[in-house]
């Protein structure tokens, strides 16, 4: 298979055609601003706005919501050819060559993460008004939490990779400073497993460094893409000729090899935000924000900006079938690591976490097929936007009736007394194990479906490999979701003296009921159901965007088998699970018990810290101390030497001036008298 | 005059050699002036090395003169002996006139190092003078203005106002200049208020109440025989007023003793007229009768 | 008479003018030296104008004259403003040029 071919099948880059945004979709640019300007009033006006502030900070996103809801009907009711919506904003840029205007594209895709990131944002601010009721610091928290909301739309909304990179730096941010939130002791009661000040702020820079490296990828990418293209601009903007990134590569603009260049930088990016093989050890420790930051941010929405950038790249990675495939392959190899991680994990939060990486996994994976996983990544993160989500919440749910213990060997027996948190998050866990009928089953199917599929590959072996990663990982996703619930629900009480679990206040739990029918219902409506009117609704919806899958996958094995042998895996883990955890017989340990090499390995997130200070941490502090060793000694020294002999030449230079002038007078008769004797002399020789 | 005199001391021979009549105060003066300078060098007053200058600046005046130079001879007596010579000597009565330099060298080294530069200068500039290439003086007969009627003065104004007339401008601007400078640096900021007579009234009155009078001290006694400012004055009670002489006087011893001259006046109001008594008591009168002096009071 | 004798006697003022700027310490002395070092230097201004025939020469001697006038007003009011915070007219007092720094 060609790249030609490949490039020919994709009916989304003939559609890339760009027009003018009419009705409310040229409004587009409220969705970034309100949200916006609710974070600056709530920073600027500080404890001023400290009563009132968390309403104003509920009230940004739901408006967005609104009308991100707007522009979406506006969107369906038009040709798909229409579909790829332009607001040119005015000049952003304008150095030189480069030429930028500030523009938003709002297409099937944008709006479909416009919806996901305004309607569960809209839900998390809710939660958390009651979640940080007792936070004095509610109000800046709202702020942060607006700020992230609008440079995460602006990052899907952008028009060009630097307004991208913006946003992408913008949702970095406003990470930081929510994972770091809880920074000071005397602030808050707050101590998340134990977790001091200290360990948040480290692990806030953590995830700071970590983005770090990752924009590097999206600077470099960037950079080359100017540099062969001239524009960072997706598309020519409608009404001129201009031509875009998108509209340049299908045509010969590009070589191959730049193209895998520009692609593998770009999944450097991606891999930084989201979490993705080497760079995913920030993502656990993440975990020290507030639980609502992990459920919006680290579980929802902004992690999933990776596969959002490479799905947004289709046309430049359908140019580089090697980048897509190391694509595939970070996400497959992320996809078992976070699931072995999971399966070893006693912090509910971390293991919600190694969860997210794994599912991001399966996106990247999917996004890595090309145009057959492109759709259903999104379909996924979607999906998995609104069930992680609801299972994060309902964590906090969890911590906020547990005292803030995140230790699953102290939960045990508490979906008894916590029947909306039981009900809602058992419908989130068994939406991610894919539970027939529930989401998880039709997004997830579809990408194991995909995986399977000859036509994404080059090889004719890679199916195999790929589909059986997936395989494996749906029923490793099956044991550490089930051992997760367990845990925290089923058996028995392993709850500390002292604690009284209730159930949170109404504010708390009919955000995480939206979502648990959210989880419900989604995939019915919009995942993959051959049987259904509905059938690939999403997915032909984001089709001007991204393409259209069905048309391409053809697995090498039929569909019935996948299908059932997922489901039959799935069975096994699931029994396991509850044979080891959940039945009133399984024992739980209150202390994790001495164990094989691997779960030890697992639970120290497979050394992955270890690694990175070994290769990485420790050899650059050796190379710092040498270059400040050189640089004391060499440099330093050179600069100290020429001072210390300017001070000795000095020395002896004043020893003449002892401040008599008549010894000066003295010394210019004398230097008088040998000029003369000088110039005699001359003329008389 | 002026002209008179050019016109006698100018003229060169063919061989552009002065005169004998200049050759004469040449040889007169220039010993002069090397003696004087010398004196410069080595008075140890200040005010002899003064002297020293204005003889040889004086002398000088003279050689220019000889020179066909009369206006600046005139100029040399005016503005060197009459002004910055006098200044000098003003500065040097500010400072202190007697105040003899010691000609002990402090610094080492200095003294020779002097006679060396010193020496080294006469031998070079001889030098110089002696290896330039010699040039026929071509006299000013000309340049003075004999052929036009014109004077030194004249044409020297002409070149003056004329050639270095931009100089000349710069030359009045240092000038105002440095009057302005000397006035700024020998300035004195006064530090305290100024005492003003109602000052000095205020003061005086405060200081009554420890010992102070409102009245001038009282002038010393002033007597018949005596009519001198070393004798105190007697008070209206016959005690002699001890702070009516003269506190230099005090300081310098003297004084007459004013105890002797109350005790005087005691026994005169006591009716001893003992004269013997007298002339031993009075250790520096002249020995006259004191019975006037006693009398006139 | 040569006229060389004129030239002669300047560079024997001019030389003992800048022995006493060398040797006097008393200020105003030394500065008297610098006088007489200007005046010999006249004296040969005005021997050179006689004998190059012009009178640019003593122009330059009067300009020198004028100078030293201005000279000698700064320069003593500097010698009062020195004594009166010193009480000294020497000007080997006068010395913090140097390096107030113990010489190593």
């Amino acid at each position: 298979m060609t790249t030609l071919t490949l490039f020919a099948a994709v009916p989304g880059a003939e559609a890339a055609e760009t027009v003018k945004a009419t009705g409310p979709a040229s409004a587009a640019l409220w969705l970034i601003l309100l949200p916006a300007l609710s974070a600056a009033l709530l920073l600027l006006l500080g404890r001023r706005a400290d009563r009132w502030g968390h309403l104003l900070g509920v009230v940004a996103p739901v408006a967005s919501c609104v009308l991100g809801f707007v522009i979406a009907i506006q969107l369906l009711g038009l040709d798909s050819s229409e579909r790829l919506q332009h607001v040119d904003v005015g000049s952003w840029i304008d150095a030189g060559a480069l030429n930028l205007r500030f523009g938003l594209l709002v297409d099937p895709l944008s709006v479909t993460f416009v919806m996901l990131i305004t309607f569960v944002g809209s839900l998390i601010h809710i939660y958390s008004v009651a979640y940080m009721e007792h936070d004095i610091n509610r109000r800046r928290f709202f702020a942060y939490l607006n700020l992230f909301v609008a440079a995460m739309l602006t990052l899907v909304l952008a028009d060009s990779f630097l307004l991208l990179f913006f946003g992408w730096e913008g949702v970095g941010l406003a990470s930081y400073l929510l994972i770091g939130f809880w920074n000071h002791e005397v602030d808050h009661g707050h101590k998340v497993g134990g977790a001091t000040a200290m360990e948040n702020s480290v692990a806030s820079k953590k995830a700071f460094v970590a983005n770090r490296v990752g924009d590097l990828g999206m600077i470099v990418a960037m950079g080359l893409l100017f540099a062969q293209l001239g524009t960072v601009a997706f598309h020519g903007r409608p009404g001129t000729h201009e031509a875009g990134v998108f509209d340049l590569v299908g045509h010969g603009d590009l070589s191959t090899a730049m193209a895998t260049g520009i692609g593998l930088m770009l999944l450097l990016a991606a891999c930084g935000k989201s979490a993705q093989f080497p760079l995913q050890s920030w993502l656990g420790d993440a975990m020290a924000g507030p639980t609502p930051v992990s459920a919006l941010i680290h579980a929802a929405t902004m992690v999933t900006a990776g596969v959002y950038l490479v799905v947004r790249s289709q046309p430049l990675f359908d140019q580089a079938p090697n980048a897509r495939l190391v694509v595939a392959i970070v996400g497959a190899v992320t996809l078992l690591y976070g699931a072995i991680v999971g399966c070893a994990k006693d912090d509910i939060k971390k293991a919600l976490a190694a969860s997210t990486m794994s599912q991001i996994g399966y996106m990247m994976l999917a996004a890595g097929l090309g145009p057959v996983g492109y759709a259903i990544a999104i379909v996924h993160l979607v999906g998995h936007g609104f069930f992680k989500a609801g299972m994060f919440l309902g964590a906090g749910s969890v911590m906020h009736a547990m005292d803030d213990e995140v230790n699953m060997r102290k939960f045990g027996n508490l979906g008894r007394r916590m029947m909306f948190t039981y009900v809602t998050f058992g419908m989130g866990w068994l939406a991610i194990i894919g539970f027939p009928g529930l989401t998880g089953f039709f997004t997830k199917d579809s990408i194991i479906e995909a995986a399977f599929s000859s036509n994404a590959y080059e090889q004719s072996w890679q199916p195999y490999v790929f589909g059986t990663v997936t395989m494996v990982g749906a029923a490793l996703t099956a044991f550490y979701m089930s051992r997760l619930f367990f845990m925290t629900f089923e058996g028995r009480a392993r709850w500390e003296p002292g604690t009284h679990p209730h159930e949170s206040p109404r504010l708390m739990t009919w955000p995480m009921v939206v979502l648990a029918v959210g989880s419900l219902g989604f995939g019915a409506f919009f995942g993959k159901m051959p049987w259904s009117h509905w059938n690939g609704r999403l997915s032909d919806w984001l089709a001007p965007s991204v393409g259209h899958p069905h048309e391409h996958a053809t697995p090498v094995v039929a569909w019935p088998i996948i299908t059932f042998g997922t489901m039959i895996l799935v069975g096994l883990a699931l029994w396991l699970a509850w044979t080891r955890f959940g039945s009133r017989a399984a024992q739980v340990p209150r202390e994790a018990p001495p164990a094989s090499p691997l779960v030890v390995a697992a639970r120290k997130d497979l050394y992955q810290d270890e690694v990175n200070n070994g290769l990485l941490v420790i050899p650059g502090t050796y190379a710092t101390r040498a270059l400040v060793f050189t640089d004391g000694v060499v440099v330093d020294g050179a600069v100290r030497g020429v001072a210390r002999g300017a001070v000795a030449v000095g020395d002896q230079a004043r020893r003449p001036q002892t401040g008599f002038v008549r010894q000066y007078a003295a010394t210019m008769a004398i230097g008088v008298v040998v000029l003369i004797i000088i110039v005699l002399a001359a003329q008389i020789i | 005059m002026i002209t008179t005199m050019s016109a006698v001391a100018a003229t060169l021979t063919d061989m552009g050699e002065a005169s004998t009549g200049e050759a004469i105060l040449f040889w007169v003066f220039a010993p002069v002036m090397v003696v004087a300078s010398l004196g410069l060098l080595l008075a140890r007053k200040a005010v002899h090395a003064a002297l020293s200058v204005i003889t040889v600046m004086i002398a000088l005046a003279f050689l220019y003169v000889a020179q066909d130079a009369p206006f600046l001879g005139v100029v040399q007596v005016v503005v060197y002996t009459g002004a910055i010579m006098m200044l000098f000597l003003f500065v040097l009565m500010l400072v202190g006139v007697d105040s003899s330099d010691s000609l002990v060298e402090t610094i080492k080294g200095q003294r020779g190092v002097a006679v060396v530069g010193g020496l080294g200068l006469v031998a070079v500039l001889a030098g110089v003078v002696v290896t330039a290439t010699p040039k026929v003086p071509e006299g000013l007969d000309v340049a003075n203005g004999s052929t036009k009627d014109s004077t030194n003065p004249e044409e020297l104004a002409a070149i003056i106002f004329g050639h270095y007339a931009f100089s000349l401008e710069v030359v009045g601007a240092l000038l105002v200049t440095a009057a302005l400078g000397a006035l700024v640096l020998t300035h004195r900021e006064r530090l305290v208020p100024k005492r003003d007579q109602k000052a000095r009234v205020e003061a005086r009155v405060k200081a009554l109440a420890e010992g102070g009078t409102l009245t001038p001290l009282s002038a010393p006694g002033v007597y018949a025989r005596h009519n001198a400012m070393d004798v105190p004055a007697l008070g209206p009670d016959g005690e002699p007023l001890e702070v009516s002489v003269n506190r230099v006087l005090k300081v310098r011893g003297q004084e007459a003793d004013a105890d002797e001259y109350a005790a005087r006046v005691d026994r005169v109001l006591a009716g001893g007229w003992a004269h013997g008594e007298l002339e031993a008591a009075e250790p520096d009168t002249d020995g006259d009768d004191d019975t006037s002096e006693e009398a006139d009071q | 008479m040569n006229l060389m004798n004129y030239l002669v006697l300047s560079t024997i003022l001019f030389s003992v003018g800048a022995t006493t700027v060398l040797v006097r310490r008393n200020a105003i002395i030394a500065f008297m030296g610098v006088e007489m070092m200007l005046n010999a230097t006249n004296l040969a201004l005005v021997t050179f104008a006689r004998i190059n025939g012009n009178l640019h020469g003593q122009v330059l001697a009067f300009f020198v004259m004028v100078v030293a006038a201005a000279e000698v007003v700064v320069g003593l009011a500097i010698i009062v403003a020195i004594y009166r915070t010193r009480r000294s007219a020497s000007i080997d007092d006068v010395n913090l040029l140097k390096d107030v720094r113990d010489p190593a």
